[in-house]
């Protein structure tokens, strides 16, 4: 097939190759670029000439409002997770085995909060808390990034279910175990990748959520994004090139975790080849 | 029962509603009610009534023909004085304000005066303490505001008021803003929208040419942008396009330029910000769309004599379109709420509807304004959803 391609279709595919390089440049480039700059032991945002320092991270480590701040986007991503999972998990077993036409509805219910801009999402929850003196609470946002996360949770959950095979729960039904039984023992331990994957969704959507976190929470809730937006509003210094990269290497890390987990139980489910025979 | 052995058993019918109950309950509770509630805001009007509730009855009796009687102009004076003495008259002032610049002071001044002894329970007797009390404007304000709903907040979205005739008329123009804001918010998306189009579909149409041995590792190279939040990347692009920043010192070096050019607080900024972070959302869909297509109808195209561009025109473009249109239509919809991003990397003039809806509810403290952008936010949004999924619904399975 590639002795017959003409001139130009490899002309065609050159110029292809070369632009999707430019394209792949711009997309991760400026993620890296970020990493050197931050090992500059200078008050300059520019590249480290000969020593690198981390003297910026000591800055961010010894600094009582992004340690503080840390520690709050931990607590309400770690609140926000316990409960997304199960709440997302169920949801997922019960759609998958939905057959009616209420389904569709439920899907899009449950799938609203990816699709209406967060900031309306941040005002309704203002709106909501300010009269009952909520704002400046924790309750409020653990609630609101539950709900901005609990999708991805039924997303990546039902994606898992789809390639499970339903015959072990008919082998189980027929021994005579109990629904609740089937569903404690065998089918969440089957899914546990595909769920541990959608924890993970929920952890960093709750971690890494700033808009509704600059409306409601107050100067105690200080989240790692707003300390992020802040910074980057008013005084841009080589602190948040150090901030962003360490959020970069979690995010990266976690999510690269979560996508293996996904793709393993993809696979595992589905019969497939393991991803090195045949390579 | 053999037909119930066509459903894994152990999970029946109503467990499946069963395990699907806690997280609809949720949902319903924490976020359709709130949204629902703060929607409502935009149509819902009980300002004036729950200050003034004998006013609003009487104003809502009143045909609104030329001036009211004065049983009206009696109820509302007495219940300016109460509302001064309970210290609830700064309500009824700041609504009135919207529809009629001018109102608070004019209520604040005829409340002093009342205070002082002057009689006021005439229309007559409230002119003589201001004359404005002897036309239409702050009565017929008074009447747009008598609830419980309330076209006020939809119609200053849209640059309209009710004028005091009852007629739509547009607002002066030094106060039409909302068109521009919306038509700029719609020109942002739709031009970040092209660009991921223009710059995602090579890179989609290269990783699905490729076996997937030498597509995965490509893959990460999207998938690294996708999760590192949009705040940090738009953190990064904020420090290497500073004046001073890696980006124009590496373009002086090369000689590209001589000065420093101005890339971020202004619309380039947002393009670039914007086209960054949401170039995933395009390429990873339509990566998938394209994977679905078998490579042997290019191949018959070909084979038939077709030139490789014609081929890829006629042949491979239209299959690729469903998924070109659902990832544009999901950049375009997420690029339309977009807050973080044109805060931080536009300038005054580049920010887009969100802006002005954070604006009213935490600066400006006029809810219901928020409420009435946030329903005209929606709506298209809604509608381009619906057209999106309709149109993945149509893709070749």
């Amino acid at each position: 097939m590639s002795a017959c391609r003409s001139r130009s279709e490899r002309a065609g595919r050159a110029a292809l190759i070369g632009f999707s390089i430019l394209v792949f440049a711009f997309l991760v480039l400026p993620i890296l670029a970020i990493i050197p700059l931050s090992l500059n032991p200078t008050t300059f945002l520019v590249f480290p000439e000969s020593d690198f320092s981390l003297r910026w991270y000591r800055t961010l480590a010894e600094s009582p409002q992004w340690t503080r701040a840390f520690g709050n986007s931990l607590k309400i991503a770690v609140a926000t997770t316990l409960i997304a999972t199960p709440l997302g998990t169920l949801a997922a077993i019960g759609l998958a085995h939905m057959r009616s036409p209420a389904k569709t509805a439920i899907v899009a219910l449950i799938t609203a909060p990816l699709v209406v801009p967060v900031v309306v999402v941040a005002i309704a929850f203002y709106f909501l808390f300010a009269p009952l003196g909520l704002v400046n609470g924790s309750l409020g946002l653990i609630v609101a990034h539950t709900a901005l996360a609990v999708p991805f949770v039924v997303i990546v959950v039902h994606a898992a279910l789809g390639g499970l095979d339903t015959e072990l729960l008919r082998a189980a039904a027929s021994l005579g175990a109990p629904p609740l039984v089937i569903l404690l023992r065998i089918l969440v331990p089957l899914i546990a990748p595909g769920v541990a994957a959608g924890a993970v969704f929920a952890f960093m959507t709750s971690f890494d959520e700033t808009t509704v976190a600059l409306f409601i929470a107050g100067p105690e809730q200080r989240t790692l994004p707003i300390q992020m937006f802040e910074g980057v509003r008013e005084q841009i210094s080589p602190a948040i090139a150090a901030a962003a990269t360490l959020l970069i290497v979690a995010s990266t890390l976690l999510l690269g975790a979560a996508e293996l987990l996904r793709r393993r139980g993809d696979r595992r489910h589905r019969g497939s080849a393991p991803p090195d025979v045949g390579a | 029962m053999p037909g119930s052995r066509a459903r894994p058993p152990g999970v029946r019918r109503w467990w499946s509603f069963a395990l699907v109950a806690p997280l609809l309950l949720f949902l319903l509770a924490s976020f359709v009610a709130p949204v629902l509630m703060m929607l409502s805001r935009a149509v819902i009007d009980r300002d004036l009534e729950r200050v003034w509730p004998d006013s609003a009855a009487a104003l809502r009796q009143w045909d609104g023909a030329g001036l009211p009687p004065d049983a009206l102009a009696a109820t509302v004076s007495r219940e300016i004085g109460a509302a001064a003495r309970a210290g609830t008259l700064n309500q009824v002032a700041n609504r009135l304000n919207y529809d009629m610049v001018g109102s608070r002071s004019l209520l604040y001044a005829t409340a002093r005066q009342l205070a002082a002894g002057r009689p006021g329970s005439t229309v007559s007797e409230l002119a003589r303490i201001d004359p404005r009390w002897g036309q239409r404007g702050i009565w017929a304000a008074m009447r747009h505001a008598d609830g419980p709903f309330t076209r006020h907040y939809l119609l200053a979205a849209l640059d309209r008021r009710l004028s005091a005739d009852d007629r739509i008329v547009p607002v002066p123009a030094e106060q039409a803003v909302f068109a521009n804001i919306y038509l700029r918010t719609f020109k942002i998306s739709a031009i970040v929208a092209l660009l991921c189009v223009a710059l995602g579909y090579p890179v989609a149409c290269l990783l699905a040419s490729l076996p997937e041995r030498k597509a995965n590792p490509l893959l990460i190279l999207v998938l690294l942008p996708f999760w590192t939040s949009a705040l940090v990347r738009t953190a990064a692009w904020a420090v290497l396009l500073q004046t001073d920043g890696v980006v124009n010192k590496a373009l002086q070096t090369i000689g590209l330029i001589d000065a420093p050019l101005q890339l971020i607080y202004n619309r380039l900024g947002v393009y670039i910000v914007m086209t960054h972070v949401l170039l995933p959302f395009f390429v990873l869909p339509l990566y998938g769309v394209m994977k679905g297509i078998p490579p042997t109808a290019m191949r018959a195209a070909s084979s038939l004599g077709a030139p490789p561009v014609r081929a890829f025109l006629t042949v491979y473009l239209p299959q690729t379109l469903p998924g070109v249109a659902a990832g544009a239509i999901i950049v375009f919809t997420l690029a339309l709420g977009y807050y973080v991003t044109p805060a931080l990397v536009g300038g005054g003039a580049d920010q887009m509807i969100s802006a002005s809806i954070a604006f009213y509810t935490n600066q400006s403290l006029n809810w219901g304004m928020a409420a009435a952008l946030s329903l005209l936010l929606l709506l298209p949004l809604m509608l381009m959803v619906f057209a999106g999924r309709t149109m993945v619904r149509t893709v070749p399975a």
